[in-house]
């Protein structure tokens, strides 16, 4: 069954000079277990789209359905909890809460969620040492470097049992070796426990990895390949 | 988890931290030693005025404090003296019995207080021997009187000097009499040092026609509040017939004049902590600036905004009463050390404060209320302060967040 699925979804800028059609009637749907990227030149929507489906920002036209829910009515509050137990955030940089460890990072979602404290305590080393950051547990995001953040990142996102993982850009601020290092690990999570993975990248060699590429321009959908 | 979030925040940016707990401090030390200075300063004055002579507390008949004449003279009976007695926070009482009369030497008049009193209970229970300057105290028996200072400069008389009273005695009678002068008495208070005149019991009798009665009964109480709690009881068990007043009942204009002051102490609290929260406010307005970014993440993720208000409003509640313990702590030293060891004012200053009646000493309170007021006050500016992120974090938007 499909994870997501939009219909002639729109977001339309319309506070500038001229009326931005940044998502411009996208029909698309995604399956449990894809590996997806979504890739256009800059300003073509990746970003605007990522959010409206993530829950984050809302469609101007057009539905999107997560898990068979409707999103583009819900209000403000739910969507929140939605995300919280829905979906998994990467971001591009500064995920992280500068004040806790990783292990603490990680956790804080599952704490949000209410999740006892002997199935947090597991479940977040075991993700941890997944991700490659079992030695680093107790160091802040300070004493990480950039690529050990993101894998700290994405522990938290799968901390929550998400439906699936958005990330935008994640490896935009990463050197080529950890950003290599960093794709590995997404594709190794989706081969090995079935996480849904969609990001919007640059990086042709990020796009050569992925199995589904989805390629915007203008806020349209020119291109949509499987391999 | 939110708690150890909001305290280990408050000590990510050490310096904006010293900076905010800095000023709370300043601003609690600063008014806490200014309110604790003013409080010692009004315990003095109700003390000098009020305390030590016409006591915390008096019984007379009904009206008598109004009308202020001697046709209110009564007999302190077996059942008055019962109740007196029965009364806890009473330790002992004294008669009086207060008329007024023209003191005349040649051709000069003034018009003064002429008291009846106790001698030996006066000597034990107001110490009023001691403020004998010049001559000596009296004896039950004299028919002499004592004036005050200001009379005796204003009359231009001194000890051994004869003193004619005339007055208005007991129902309806002239009372007139020839007294030598006994001494001298300092009072502190212009008011008093310039119309007071003692004289014995006995002679007082003989001079107003009372014959036993008295006006006033004068309480000893072991301070200013149990003063007033004894007037309370005391009117409940006397009746009708009688007013039991406090010293604030008794004495209007100190009471007056104290709240007054104490208006411009808060005044200046006022305008003092209203600078201080503009200080945090701007301190607050960089945090949340900086701390955007990480906001909108926390709400991307899936934190309920009210929980991250909560916790912000929670740090910057921390970090005041944090600072105001801080002040506190800081403060209590100093007011201590002016409470066991009172500052004496310089020459001039001493004797203009002796002039206004007070005494020329700076003597600290450490009433616990100034210190409690000092700590809420602060609590609840800074959670007034703390309302701002509150409100600005219920509405805060995820991606606009992040974009910063
Ligand atoms: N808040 C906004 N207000 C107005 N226009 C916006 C806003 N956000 C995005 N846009 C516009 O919408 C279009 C799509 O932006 P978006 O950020 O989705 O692109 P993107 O593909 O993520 O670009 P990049 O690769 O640079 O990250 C752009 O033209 C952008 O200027
Ligand atoms: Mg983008």
């Amino acid at each position: 069954m499909s994870v997501i699925e939009t219909k002639n979804l729109s977001k339309i800028y319309d506070e500038g000079p001229i009326r931005v059609h940044a998502v411009n009637e996208v029909t698309l749907n995604i399956e449990e277990g894809e590996f997806t990227a979504v890739v256009g030149p800059s300003g073509s929507g990746k970003t605007t789209l990522l959010n409206i489906v993530g829950g984050l920002d809302r469609p101007t036209k057009g539905s999107v359905k997560v898990d068979g829910v409707e999103l583009s009515t819900m209000n403000e509050s739910n969507l929140i909890k939605f995300r919280l137990e829905n979906i998994g955030f990467v971001f591009q940089s500064y995920n992280l809460i500068p004040v806790l460890t990783a292990k603490e990072n990680t956790e804080f979602i599952m704490l949000l969620q209410g999740a006892p404290e002997k199935e947090r305590q597991e479940r977040v080393m075991q993700l941890l040492h997944e991700v490659g950051i079992g030695e680093q547990a107790d160091k802040r995001p300070s004493e990480m470097s950039g690529g050990q953040q993101q894998r700290v990142a994405v522990a938290r996102a799968l901390a929550s049992r998400p439906k699936f993982v958005l990330a935008d850009e994640p490896t935009a601020n990463l050197d080529s070796k950890s950003a290599e290092n960093l794709l590995d690990l997404m594709l190794m999570l989706n081969k090995e426990e079935q996480v849904t993975f969609i990001f919007s990248t640059h990086d042709q060699r990020v796009i050569d990895r992925a199995r589904r590429v989805i390629t915007l321009e203008d806020g349209k959908i020119v291109k949509d390949e499987q391999r | 988890m939110i708690l150890k979030l909001a305290w280990r925040n408050i000590w990510r940016s050490k310096r904006r931290t010293a900076i905010t707990l800095g000023m709370i401090i300043f601003a609690v030390v600063l008014s806490t030693l200014m309110m604790s200075i003013k409080e010692g300063m009004y315990a003095n004055m109700i003390k000098s005025t009020a305390g030590d002579f016409s006591g915390y507390a008096q019984v007379h008949l009904k009206d008598f404090w109004s009308e202020k004449t001697l046709e209110y003279a009564f007999e302190i009976d077996d059942d008055v003296v019962k109740i007196l007695e029965e009364e806890k926070t009473v330790d002992g009482y004294l008669p009086r019995v207060e008329g007024f009369a023209l003191a005349a030497v040649h051709n000069i008049t003034k018009g003064s207080a002429v008291l009846g009193i106790d001698v030996e209970k006066e000597k034990a229970f107001t110490n009023l021997h001691e403020r004998v300057v010049e001559g000596e105290y009296l004896l039950p028996d004299d028919d002499a009187i004592l004036i005050g200072n200001g009379l005796a400069k204003y009359l231009k008389i001194g000890v051994n000097d004869t003193l004619v009273l005339i007055g208005g005695g007991y129902q309806g009678r002239s009372a007139v009499g020839k007294y030598p002068i006994k001494g001298i008495v300092k009072f502190g208070s212009p008011e008093l040092s310039k119309q007071l005149v003692f004289m014995p019991m006995q002679a007082a009798d003989m001079f107003y026609g009372t014959n036993g009665l008295v006006t006033s009964v004068i309480l000893k109480t072991a301070s200013g509040k149990k003063g007033i709690i004894a007037a309370k009881h005391l009117q409940k068990k006397l009746g009708d017939e009688y007013e039991a007043m406090d010293w604030k009942q008794l004495n209007p204009e100190l009471v007056n004049l104290i709240e007054t002051d104490r208006v411009e102490g808060y005044v200046f609290m006022f305008i003092l902590y209203l600078v201080i929260a503009f200080g945090i406010f701007s301190t607050m307005l960089m945090m949340l600036a900086e701390r955007q970014h990480e906001f909108g993440v926390l709400v991307a993720v899936g934190m309920k905004r009210a929980k991250l208000a909560v916790m912000v409003w929670g740090e910057i509640f921390i970090l005041s009463i944090l600072g105001s313990i801080l002040g506190l702590i800081c403060a209590f030293p100093v007011c201590y050390t002016f409470y066991v060891k009172p500052f004496r004012y310089g020459e001039e200053m001493a004797k203009m404060a002796e002039e206004y009646g007070i005494e020329a000493v700076i003597k600290t309170s450490l009433a616990p209320e100034i210190f409690i007021q000092q700590a809420v006050i602060v609590g609840i500016l800074a959670s007034i302060i703390a309302l701002y992120p509150l409100y600005k974090l219920l509405k805060i938007n995820a991606i606009e967040s992040m974009r910063s």
